[in-house]
């Protein structure tokens, strides 16, 4: 009896699985959508604190997966400062001080402008299929949009997050949320995706929300207002 | 004689003599009493690094400098076991602990719980059956609002950069006058952090117990008291500098009194002058004794300071002086209190200090006399 229960179950979720399309060909997809050898982005990153929110104008150049330059714009505050991204090293200009500083090891980890995303956060640049094992784990419909539910764990030794879930659109490929966990199982950050766009002859998601799960809050938009691909 | 005429001499200038000394007396007392609060809080800082941090001196992997976060990451080896004796082992990793719902960074410690070096109380990681039980400092406890028995939940990477997070438990709080072991720091169990840390074997730096021999390992570098200590002492003669302004300022005043007191007796007392020659004192007889008029107040000084001003230094030495809470705020680690230490040397410093500086501006006005016709001093003509 325990063995026909075990052969029903086993042969059950074979049948299950093969219903899945192939989980790393869902993952190239996302990487081809999602990246773009050259880009330039307006954006708006819109923090919500405990005593209201504030937002963040910035424009950004990205070449590749390595550099990335970013300034400033509003508020006055923080206009002027920029940030220069090139491989694994971060250099921040603060215009009220005049000088040029190279962020490192407990700086990285504060937050960027007082957002739930942090400097080591921006820093993460690889392809998800170049560092994770993919499994499609289920389906779900995420404002009326079907999706795939993926299990990404990583491959390489050198990530950031161990493990990832990721939900993305089964016709656009592009991911809707995402959730990153640590070795230990917990779960650190969550990201949804909305407004999501055609541009160019990809989809892109021109609003995120980064929600840091370790903290209070209501966590980080970011809304792209201007996206050009080059 | 000459002392004894001196000493009638200032004793018939009466009140002005009284005002001089009072002065003089009170700077004489401040002097000792600011270089002994100094010399107070630099034992004190000194005695409380080595205790809490430096041990007997620093073997650090040479990759690692305490003042460049940059080196955490790589800063760290493995030192051959047959080099490791009397050394307690330290490793350090950066992470973030999250109380109340914000994020705060912090350096992460391990050492050894079975170390008896420091005064770190690594016996509660002992005695702790919880999964990470950890000590901190109280300032780190205000700062993240954490009482003992507490759980926080921290997130770190491990060796290859990878994310976890776990809870730690408050083991106990510490309460230390050395900030760096406190403000922002967290201390774990060594074998757990490596652990922890896929970083097996590994340590960032050894503090030295008394009887380790010193020798040369490749890949690290051996920092001794002296060089460990060189910026608490630069900042302590800093503060010795600028206090002394006050006291010198106060010194300069109680001089300036006893220059202008010689000038005045000069000018006004030129009959006696002339009177002392008639009688047949040589002209530098005369000096002598206006000179010996002028340093005698410093003499006096002494006597009147010693007088109110060694049970003020007794009565400190032994209470201390309490530090105000939220003096650490201020940018020095201080205790609850400061003892000052009053040595010898300070004290007979001191003396020689006012007496020699108050016996040259006695001089200096009275070399007039040297020049003084004595006919005409005696007539009192105004020379």
């Amino acid at each position: 009896m325990k063995i026909l229960i075990t052969a029903i179950l086993v042969f059950g979720s074979m049948i299950f699985y093969q219903n899945f399309p192939d989980g790393n060909m869902i993952l190239q997809k996302v990487d081809d959508n999602m990246s773009s050898e050259t880009n330039i982005t307006e954006s708006q990153m819109i923090i919500h604190g405990k005593r209201g929110s504030r937002t963040v104008i910035s424009k950004g150049y990205t070449q590749g997966h390595n550099k990335s330059f970013t300034e400033y714009l509003a508020p006055d505050r923080d206009k002027g400062t920029k940030m220069l991204k090139l491989e694994d090293r971060l250099w921040i200009f603060s215009p009220s001080t005049d000088r040029t500083i190279q962020l490192s090891g407990h700086m990285l980890r504060q937050s960027v402008m007082g957002s739930d995303l942090s400097y080591e956060d921006m820093m993460e640049d690889r392809k998800l299929s170049e560092m994770y094992d993919v499994k499609v784990v289920g389906e779900e419909t995420i404002d009326l949009r079907k999706s795939w539910v993926l299990e990404l764990n990583a491959k390489v030794e050198d990530v950031s997050y161990v493990k990832r879930k990721l939900w993305v659109d089964q016709v656009r490929y592009v991911p809707l949320k995402e959730e990153l966990f640590a070795k230990s199982g917990q779960l650190l950050k969550k990201t949804v995706m909305s407004d999501i766009t055609k541009i160019s002859n990809r989809w892109y998601p021109k609003k995120i929300n980064f929600k840091d799960m370790l903290k209070d809050g209501k966590g980080t938009d970011f809304v792209v207002t201007l996206f050009s691909l080059m | 004689m000459l002392f004894k005429l001196a000493y009638k001499n200032l004793e018939g200038a009466g009140l002005r003599t009284w005002l001089t000394v009072g002065v003089l007396s009170f700077a004489f007392v401040i002097i000792i009493l600011i270089n002994g609060i100094v010399n107070g809080f630099n034992d004190q800082a000194i005695n409380d690094a080595v205790n809490w941090e430096i041990g007997n001196g620093k073997l650090q992997n040479e990759k690692y400098d305490a003042y460049d976060p940059f080196s955490i990451k790589d800063g760290h080896g493995i030192l051959p076991d047959s080099k490791n004796k009397d050394l307690v082992p330290v490793l350090i990793r950066q992470a973030s602990i999250y109380p109340q719902g914000r994020m705060v960074s912090v350096t992460l410690n391990g050492i050894d719980i079975n170390q008896k070096l420091l005064k770190l109380p690594t016996i509660l990681l002992q005695q702790s059956t919880e999964e990470i039980p950890a000590i901190i400092g109280k300032r780190m406890a205000a700062s993240a609002n954490l009482k003992k028995g507490d759980q926080v939940l921290m997130r770190w990477r491990d060796s290859h950069g990878t994310f976890d997070a776990a809870n730690i438990s408050v083991a106990g709080i510490f309460n230390t006058n050395v900030t760096t072991v406190d403000a922002g720091q967290i201390w774990i169990s060594l074998k757990k952090l490596r652990a922890m840390t896929d970083l097996d074997k590994s340590t960032t730096l050894f503090i030295a117990e008394k009887d380790y021999k010193q020798e040369r390992v490749a890949g690290w570098k051996f920092l001794d008291q002296d060089e460990l200590l060189k910026d608490l002492r630069a900042m302590v003669q800093i503060e010795r500098i600028s206090d002394s302004i006050i006291y010198l300022l106060l010194l300069a005043i109680a001089l300036l009194a006893i220059f202008d007191t010689q000038v005045l007796s000069v000018f006004r007392r030129q009959r006696e002058i002339g009177t002392y020659i008639s009688l047949g004192m040589t002209r530098p007889q005369v000096v002598g004794l206006f000179t010996i008029e002028g340093s005698m107040n410093s003499i006096l000084a002494i006597i009147v300071g010693g007088i109110y001003g060694i049970p003020l230094f007794l009565y400190l030495s032994y209470y201390g002086i309490a530090i105000p809470a939220g003096a650490d705020n201020m940018g020095l680690s201080m205790g609850e209190k400061i003892t000052p230490v009053f040595g010898a040397g300070l004290v007979l410093g001191t003396i020689s200090l006012v007496v020699i500086s108050s016996t040259i501006v006695s001089f200096l006005p009275s070399r007039k006399i040297a020049k003084m016709n004595p006919v005409d001093a005696l007539k009192g003509k105004i020379q």
